[in-house]
């Protein structure tokens, strides 16, 4: 008999429907500015517990910077409810969703995950990527039940 | 004094794993002077050669950005507590 495999796929990113929504929508009253925000939820398994938007204080359509202060808080409520700061979103204004070269340079943390919300077309488009060491992968975006 | 670092996951494995540590210093930059020197591996995480705050690291005394209060000079207190996140930035340029 062959023996089960013990790799493990890496699960992605998973939101509820509405938290894609949400996302889209502060992106949106962003415009023509970068929308951003911070994703919490549980490390482990990828899923997004919860969307936080966050002021660009960049103020910028071309790129973000999350709140300082509001990223304390954030990362302070989630510790305390037993779970973490996973990713963050931000949107493209007039390009696809993909990470720049700015996005790739910049990014903070190689656990987290990297979501971008393009308004280049009429519907919002989101796709999430993992960025290691400079590299960049896409990851599955799937909708969490609860 | 000694006082609370709050470390942001990036930084615990080379503090021994640790979430919050203590250093001991008057200012901010003489805690992060001290916590380099109690765990080596966060050196040059924190602090450029020229010894200012990297621009991708937000250091936070209490609930307020030490940027906007008098950086590295910053002074401390007993019962502070000190805050080490990532600064969140990037974008289409």
């Amino acid at each position: 008999m062959e023996a089960p495999s013990t790799a493990l796929e890496e699960p992605g990113i998973s939101f509820r429907r509405e938290h894609l929504s949400r996302m889209a929508a502060h992106c949106l009253s962003c415009y023509p500015e970068e929308g951003c925000g911070l994703l919490v939820g549980d490390a482990s398994t990828g899923e997004v517990r919860e969307v936080h938007a966050t002021e660009n204080v960049a103020h910028s359509s071309q790129v973000y910077t999350v709140d300082p202060r509001a990223h304390l808080k954030i990362d302070r409520a989630a510790e305390e409810t037993g779970m973490s700061v996973i990713g963050v979103f931000h949107s493209h204004t007039h390009t696809d969703p993909y990470p720049s070269p700015t996005d790739v340079r910049q990014a903070p943390d190689p656990n987290w995950h990297y979501v971008l919300v393009s308004l280049r077309h009429e519907v919002p488009s989101t796709r999430s990527y993992r960025i290691v060491d400079g590299s960049v992968r896409e990851e599955t975006v799937s909708l969490s039940a609860r | 004094m000694s006082v609370e670092v709050r470390l942001p996951t990036l930084l615990r494995p080379a503090a021994d794993g640790r979430a919050v540590v203590t250093a001991t210093g008057g200012t901010v930059g003489e805690l992060l002077a001290d916590l380099q020197r109690s765990y080596p591996a966060i050196q040059g995480q924190l602090l450029g050669d020229d010894g200012s705050l990297h621009r991708f690291v937000n250091v936070y005394l209490n609930d307020d950005d030490v940027r906007y209060l008098e950086r590295l000079e910053t002074k401390v207190s007993e019962g502070d507590t000190v805050s080490i996140l990532p600064a969140v930035a990037g974008g289409a340029a």
